[in-house]
């Protein structure tokens, strides 16, 4: 299409800017979205450097430099949110992240077809399920009366407000999460198990192996590849706990196990107007967030190989 | 020496059957709960202590006072508009953005995605993101759900992968013919990419419908609240009053249980009826999105 050539001699990028120029008008829009979504907001972050006021703006409000920084890092709050964010963060990598692998196996496991598409079916139901129902859910069958109560009343334990105490949070946190999430994230690691040579196993029935030395020797190195990716994703967003659940199940009576660094954003920002002390906290999520998914990227690609850039 | 194995094999067989039925149980048996309770009788089910396996009493009053209930609808009303109208710009911008991304020889394009994707590993944060929001003058309005995530960066880098997978002939003879670029993206490109389309379509329904944290930060008037923020006030902070109205104290105490369980099922029912049907453009959305790694 070169339908006009550009002077020989400009710029490269001139040159091309000018020869693909409905492209780039089409991609206007694109680039609007970005720099005014993503691009502003970071720069606003400058206020977590100031004392922000809306009457002088982001540009007239005064410095003071890392005032807010030091005044997070040295509150009560500091050790607390970031203890949980932490704890929360290794919880659910080391009992969420394992189910959905064993609920794959299991079900690779099962010969009847017909009763693999129902459990399959049943299990990834959870996952169409919008977040504040199944909060809703899980507050009313964890009140001292709910049904999960009941249950334990009929094996003879007292029936407690589990959701009013802070020792119970995380646990409910964990197994609602499993319980949600396990089928749906179950569909890759049986996907991955489809396609493994049938002939493996032929040979290892041969030879004598078995079921459970063939799950071992054969179905688990199988999917160890999708296992590692997936692991490095996870690590990539270690820190990114699901905030919205956490804000919709907790209470102050719960804040110790249970606020993390975005709730308390949350709380001291839009709730209680700290603006420019809850961008502070916000800011240090994100860097640390960075840090982490440079890290895990880096060992990734010295140990496996495969990394995201 | 044939039996050993057999027993072995028929006990390893019992026990993952076994796992698997109460892994069934465990799933369903809460939603089932909550159907049964949504259709009983509120003081009974107050009173009751049991497990509950049908519904107590038969009552179909909890589900008139959420149908009368204005909220709900309002809330419906509201999330449809957002959904329809957000997965309109949600596609349209991320095909803008995946084509211009897919053409090859572009060379500020290699700009272009630096600069994108590193939106997805660094952003301003919460408050910055609201102080934008105000500024442009969304706030309070149900196009501050829609407008400031216009794109799902992941959604766009899927997309443009499924775009350069198609053959340049087409769009060459396109070029012939005299088509402009719009024209080869949404006559050519596009029915092309059906499948990746309708597993991007689904994804952006999800995020829409089941969408609630920005809507609370964004939305202050209760007119323009989108369902799951109704259900939210039904659910957690457990104000049902409204819809229990000209029963005395006693009764609407009773009768907020058994609201609850209603308002689930209503707000619920539409996605589980859908779902066996998209379920297979999930799967594949999830192949598509795995093959990025």
């Amino acid at each position: 299409m070169q339908t006009r050539k550009p002077k020989a001699g400009t710029n490269k990028y001139v040159r091309d800017l000018m020869l693909n120029k409905y492209l780039y008008i089409m991609m206007i829009p694109v680039l609007a979205y970005y720099v005014i979504f993503h691009y502003a907001p970071m720069y606003g972050a400058l206020i977590a450097f100031k004392e922000y006021s809306p009457m002088k703006g982001i540009l007239g409000s005064e410095w003071v430099g890392f005032a807010h920084f030091k005044d997070f890092f040295g509150s009560y709050y500091f050790w607390r949110i970031l203890k949980n964010t932490i704890v929360i963060s290794l919880y659910s990598l080391i009992f969420e992240f394992p189910a959905p692998i064993i609920l794959a196996l299991l079900i690779n496991e099962v010969r009847s077809k017909m009763f693999k598409r129902v459990a399959q079916t049943i299990t990834y139901m959870p996952y169409f399920i919008s977040l504040v129902v199944i909060c809703g859910i899980i507050t009313d069958f964890t009140n001292a009366d709910g049904v999960i109560n009941r249950l334990f009343m009929l094996m003879g334990y007292d029936g407690q407000a589990m959701l009013q105490k802070p020792q119970l949070f995380r646990s409910i946190y964990i197994l609602s999460e499993i319980w949600q999430r396990i089928g749906w994230e179950s569909i890759i690691y049986i996907a991955a198990l489809m396609s493994i040579d049938q002939e493996q196993y032929e040979a290892a029935r041969m030879d004598g192996a078995t079921r459970w030395k063939q799950i071992l020797h054969i179905t688990l190195p199988g999917i160890l590849p999708t296992i590692a990716i997936m692991f490095i994703l996870r690590m990539g967003n270690l820190l990114n706990v699901g905030f919205e659940k956490i804000i919709l199940l907790y209470n102050p009576v719960t804040y110790d196990t249970a606020d993390v660094i975005s709730s308390f954003v949350y709380r001291k920002g839009l709730l209680e107007f700290g603006w420019s002390y809850s961008s502070a906290v916000g800011l240090f999520n994100s860097v640390i967030n960075l840090v982490l998914l440079i890290s895990a990227n880096y060992i990734s690609r010295k140990v496996n190989k495969s990394s995201l850039w | 020496m044939k039996k050993g194995p057999g027993l072995l094999e028929r006990s390893f067989d019992i026990g993952i059957y076994a796992v698997l039925i109460f892994l069934v149980v465990v799933t369903l048996y809460p939603l089932l709960y909550v159907v049964m309770a949504s259709l009983s009788d509120a003081s009974q089910l107050i009173a009751f202590k049991g497990i509950l396996f049908r519904p107590l009493g038969f009552s179909l009053e909890a589900y008139k006072n959420v149908m009368s209930n204005p909220g709900i609808l309002i809330g419906y009303r509201n999330t449809l508009f957002i959904l329809v109208a957000g997965v309109v710009v949600n596609l349209f911008m991320t095909a803008l953005g995946a084509y211009v991304l897919s053409r090859k020889n572009v060379i500020w394009n290699k700009a272009f995605m630096m600069i994108i994707v590193f939106t997805m590993f660094f952003n301003g944060g919460l408050i910055p993101l609201y102080l934008v929001v105000k500024n442009i003058g969304l706030l309070d309005s149900l196009w501050a759900t829609i407008i400031p995530f216009s794109i799902g960066t992941f959604n766009l880098i899927i997309m443009r992968t499924a775009f350069m997978g198609i053959p340049d002939s087409l769009e060459e003879s396109a070029k012939i013919d005299g088509a402009n670029h719009f024209t080869i993206l949404f006559r050519i490109i596009i029915p092309l990419s059906m499948p990746v389309i309708a597993v991007m379509i689904l994804y952006y329904a999800v995020d829409k419908w089941n969408g609630w944290f920005y809507a609370s930060v964004f939305i202050k008037s209760r007119e323009l609240f989108p369902l799951q923020l109704v259900l939210r006030e039904i659910l957690i902070a457990n104000s049902t009053d409204g819809m229990s109205a000209g029963a005395d104290a006693g009764d609407r105490f009773q009768m907020a249980e058994t609201i609850k369980y209603a308002t689930i099922v209503v707000a619920t029912l539409p996605i589980l009826c859908v779902y066996p049907f998209v379920q297979r453009f999930f799967v594949k959305g999830v192949m598509v999105g795995s093959l990025k790694g």
